[in-house]
C-alpha cells in the first residue's frame, strides 16, 4: 500500500508534465460518477442532489428513498433549522407535499436554504415529481456521506491522495478569501452555488473534476490549476467544518 | 513548504523586524487602530476583513464621504435597464452593527504620516497605527481638451458610480431615433478595462429595444486595442448590426476639442456629433493618496507585490483602483482579492498573526445582450518584483448561447456574493 501511495505521487508530478496524457489517466482512476442519473427533467436539480446507486450526499441531501421520509431526517447532512422545525412538526415527503414544496420553495418552509427559485409550471412540477417517484425507490447507499467509497483507505484516484491529507483549516480560511467573493460565507446562493459545508469527499472530489474536465466552467478551472493539494486540502477541512447560516 | 517556513516567507517579503515588536508597544497603548480611507470594493472589504478576523482585536475605522455606497461595477447594466439603481446601492449599516466597525462620514483632507493621523475636511482628526487608503481614482479633467468637471453635467463620465450614471442614464433614454450616442474612452490605466465596451453594448440594447436602430453608438478610442476586443465585435455585429462603431487612433488619427454645449468631438479625421456625449477622460489615484505623497509620477501607488504594503510608507496600505497593482486591472474583483492580503498583513504587523503568501484573482464579466455576458480572469502572485499573471482565460468568439446564458447567471452569482463579502 505504501508502494502503491508513492507511485501515485510520483504520478501527480508527472501529470504536470505530461499533462494531456495523464489527463485522461486520471480519469479513468477517478471513474465516472456511478450516482448521477441526468435525465432532462432532474437536471437543474441534479447540480446539489445525486439519486440512484451510491448516491451521497452533496449540496443538498441525496434523495434515495425520498418519498415516505420526514423531511430533515437524513443522517450525515447538515439541514437548516427550517427544514429540520418542518419534519418535526409532521412534514413527510409525499408527492403532494413535495409538488407544493417545488413551487416557491422559500415559501413553502421559511429559513429553508435550497438555492432553487421554484417552478411555477403545473406540469413541469408534475413531470418531475413522477420522474421522482420512480427514480427514487433505490434503497440509500450505506454511508450516505461518502456514498460507497471505498473504507480500505486505497488510493484510487488523485482527489484519493488529497482526501488522505489532514488540511490546515486556518490555512484554509485565508484562502478561502478567494473563494466567498463568489460563492457566499453565509451559504446563501444567487446563480452561484453554496459551497458552506459540503462534505470533504465532495468538496475534493469536485475540484479534481475541473482538472479532469469533468467539470468544465473556466472560472473554476483556472481557480483549481493554482492550487497545490495541501490547499485543496485546507481548503476542504475549512469549509466542511462550517455552518450555514 | 512547512508552515515555519511561510510565516518566515511572510516576514521576510513583507514587514520588516520593527513590525515584530510592535503587538508588545501596541499592546501598551490599548487596542490597534486601523483606519482605512475609501469604502468601496477594496476599502469595505479590508475593513470588513480586519475587523472579522481580529475578533475586535483592533480597532477598525472606516472613512467614506456617502452614507450609502453605489458600486461602480453593474452600473453599466443599469443604465441598460437590467438592474435598478436601487439594487446596486449599499447600506454600511452592518459593518457597524454586526463587525463593531466605525463609520465617519466625511472627506478625509490628509495624512500626516510622521504623525500617524488622517485630518478630516472639517478638522477632526482621526489616529492610526495602520493606515487603508482605497480612494479609487480621480478623473484628469483636461486629458481630454475642453472637458471639465463643471461640463460633466452635461456631458456625463460616469465613471465614478451615482448622480453622473443616473444622468447618463436619464439622457441614453431621451435620445431619438437617428441620433448618436458619442462616447470617448480613456487611455491606460483606468478603472474596469471592459467597462467602455461593455457600456457602448448596454448603450446599444437600450436603443434596440425602443425601436431606435438608426441610432448608433460611436466609440472614439485613444487606444489601438481593448479588453476582450474580438468578443465584443462579435457580439456587437450579431446584436446591433450597424449600431455600434468602433475607432482606435489609427482610423480617427487623434481626439481634440470636446465641444460639451454642440455636443461635438474633434478627431483628425472628422467631427463627430452626438446628441449624448459620455466622455471618460484619463484617471489618477484618488486624491488622498497624493495628498499623503503616496504617489510616484504615474498618478498611482506603488506597492510592495508581497503585502499591498506602500514602498513609501511601510504603516500604509494602498489597495484598488489606487494602486499600481503590476498586472492586475483596476477591478472590484481585484480590489477585493488585494484588500484580503491587506487584511493578513495588518493583522500580522498588529497581533502577530500568521501570515501565509499572497494569492491575488480577478474575474471581469461583461454582459454584450440580453443572456449573453462574457469573461476574463486571471490569477496572480508576487513576481519579477510586481503582482504578475500566472495564469488566465477570456472567453472565446462563436461560444454557444448556453455558456454565455450561464456566464451571465455567474455573474449574477458574483455580484451578490462580492456585495456581501464587501458590506456584510
Amino acid at each position: 500500500m505504501v508502494e502503491r501511495g508513492r507511485h501515485h505521487r510520483r504520478i501527480e508530478i508527472m501529470r504536470w508534465v505530461v499533462s494531456v496524457f495523464l489527463l485522461s489517466l486520471s480519469w479513468i482512476l477517478a471513474g465516472p460518477d456511478q450516482a448521477g442519473a441526468t435525465d432532462a427533467v432532474f437536471k437543474p436539480c441534479a447540480t446539489c442532489h445525486e439519486i440512484g446507486s451510491g448516491a451521497k450526499h452533496k449540496v443538498g441531501p441525496h434523495l434515495d428513498g425520498l418519498f415516505g421520509r420526514k423531511a430533515g431526517s437524513l443522517e450525515g447532512f447538515r439541514y437548516s433549522d427550517g427544514m429540520r422545525a418542518a419534519g418535526e412538526a409532521g412534514l413527510v415527503w409525499t408527492p403532494e407535499a413535495l409538488d407544493e414544496y417545488l413551487q416557491r420553495p422559500r415559501d413553502f418552509i421559511k429559513g429553508n436554504r435550497m438555492s432553487f427559485r421554484g417552478m411555477p409550471d403545473d406540469a413541469e412540477r408534475a413531470a418531475l415529481v413522477a420522474w421522482l417517484e420512480s427514480a427514487t425507490q433505490q434503497a440509500p447507499a450505506a454511508d450516505p456521506v461518502t456514498g460507497e467509497a471505498p473504507t480500505d483507505g486505497l488510493v484510487r484516484s488523485f482527489a484519493d491522495i488529497v482526501l488522505q491529507m489532514d488540511g490546515d483549516p486556518e490555512y484554509g480560511e485565508y484562502l478561502a478569501g478567494e473563494c466567498v467573493t463568489c460563492h457566499q460565507a453565509t451559504g446563501h446562493a444567487d446563480g452561484i452555488p453554496s459551497i458552506v459545508g459540503l462534505p470533504k469527499d465532495y468538496f475534493v472530489k469536485s475540484l479534481f473534476e475541473y482538472r479532469t474536465n469533468v467539470r468544465s466552467n473556466e472560472v473554476m478551472k483556472l481557480r483549481v490549476a493554482n492550487l497545490a493539494n495541501d490547499e485543496i486540502a485546507a481548503l476542504a477541512a475549512y469549509f466542511s467544518s462550517l455552518d450555514p447560516q | 513548504m512547512t508552515r515555519l517556513t511561510r510565516r518566515q516567507f511572510g516576514l521576510f517579503a513583507g514587514a520588516s523586524a520593527a513590525a515584530l515588536t510592535l503587538p508588545t508597544y501596541l499592546r501598551a497603548q490599548g487596542k490597534p487602530r486601523v483606519v482605512v480611507i475609501g469604502g468601496g470594493a477594496g476599502g469595505a472589504t479590508a475593513a470588513r476583513y480586519i475587523a472579522k478576523d481580529s475578533d475586535g482585536a483592533i480597532d477598525v475605522t472606516l472613512i467614506d464621504q456617502s452614507e450609502m455606497y453605489t458600486t461602480c461595477f453593474f452600473s453599466n447594466l443599469y443604465v441598460g435597464g437590467f438592474r435598478s439603481f436601487e439594487s446596486i446601492t449599499h447600506s454600511y449599516d452592518a459593518l457597524q452593527s454586526s463587525y463593531g466597525i466605525t463609520k465617519v462620514t466625511g472627506r478625509a483632507a490628509s495624512v500626516d504620516r510622521a504623525a500617524k493621523t488622517v485630518t478630516m475636511e472639517d478638522g477632526s482628526s482621526v489616529p492610526y497605527d495602520r493606515l487603508v487608503v482605497a480612494p479609487g481614482i480621480d478623473l484628469i479633467w483636461d486629458s481630454v481638451e475642453g472637458y471639465s468637471e463643471e461640463l460633466s453635467e452635461i456631458a456625463p463620465h460616469a465613471w465614478k458610480a451615482g448622480p453622473q450614471t443616473q444622468l447618463l442614464k436619464a439622457k441614453l433614454d431621451a435620445i431619438e431615433n437617428g441620433q448618436q450616442v458619442v462616447m470617448v474612452a480613456p487611455p491606460n490605466p483606468y478603472r474596469c478595462p471592459p467597462g467602455p465596451y461593455e457600456r457602448a453594448s448596454m448603450m446599444a440594447h437600450v436603443l434596440k429595444a425602443k425601436g431606435l436602430t438608426d441610432s448608433k453608438v460611436i466609440i472614439l478610442d485613444p487606444k489601438d486595442k481593448f479588453s476582450k476586443q474580438g468578443v465584443f465585435q462579435e457580439g456587437w455585429e450579431k446584436h446591433y448590426p450597424g449600431m455600434v462603431e468602433w475607432y482606435g487612433p489609427d482610423v480617427h488619427g487623434g481626439i481634440g476639442a470636446v465641444d460639451v454645449n454642440a455636443g461635438t468631438v474633434e478627431t483628425d479625421l472628422d467631427t463627430f456629433k452626438g446628441a449624448l456625449l459620455n466622455i471618460i477622460p484619463a484617471q489618477k489615484a484618488g486624491a488622498i493618496a497624493s495628498e499623503a505623497g503616496l504617489t510616484d509620477d504615474s498618478g498611482f501607488c506603488p506597492i510592495m507585490a508581497e503585502s499591498m504594503r506602500s514602498t513609501i510608507d511601510e504603516a500604509v496600505f494602498v489597495i484598488g483602483d489606487a494602486s499600481i497593482a503590476g498586472d492586475m486591472p483596476k477591478s472590484a474583483f481585484s480590489a477585493n482579492s488585494q484588500a484580503k492580503v491587506a487584511a493578513m498583513t495588518i493583522r500580522g504587523d498588529l497581533l502577530d498573526s500568521k501570515v501565509f503568501p499572497a494569492k491575488y484573482a480577478n474575474t471581469c464579466w461583461s454582459l454584450i445582450e440580453t443572456d449573453d455576458s462574457i469573461k476574463v480572469g486571471a490569477q496572480y502572485a508576487p513576481g519579477d518584483g510586481k503582482i504578475a499573471s500566472t495564469q488566465g482565460f477570456v472567453s472565446q468568439t462563436s461560444e454557444d448561447a448556453a455558456l454565455r446564458k450561464s456566464n451571465f447567471e455567474e455573474s449574477t452569482g458574483w455580484y451578490a456574493g462580492i456585495t456581501a463579502d464587501m458590506f456584510g
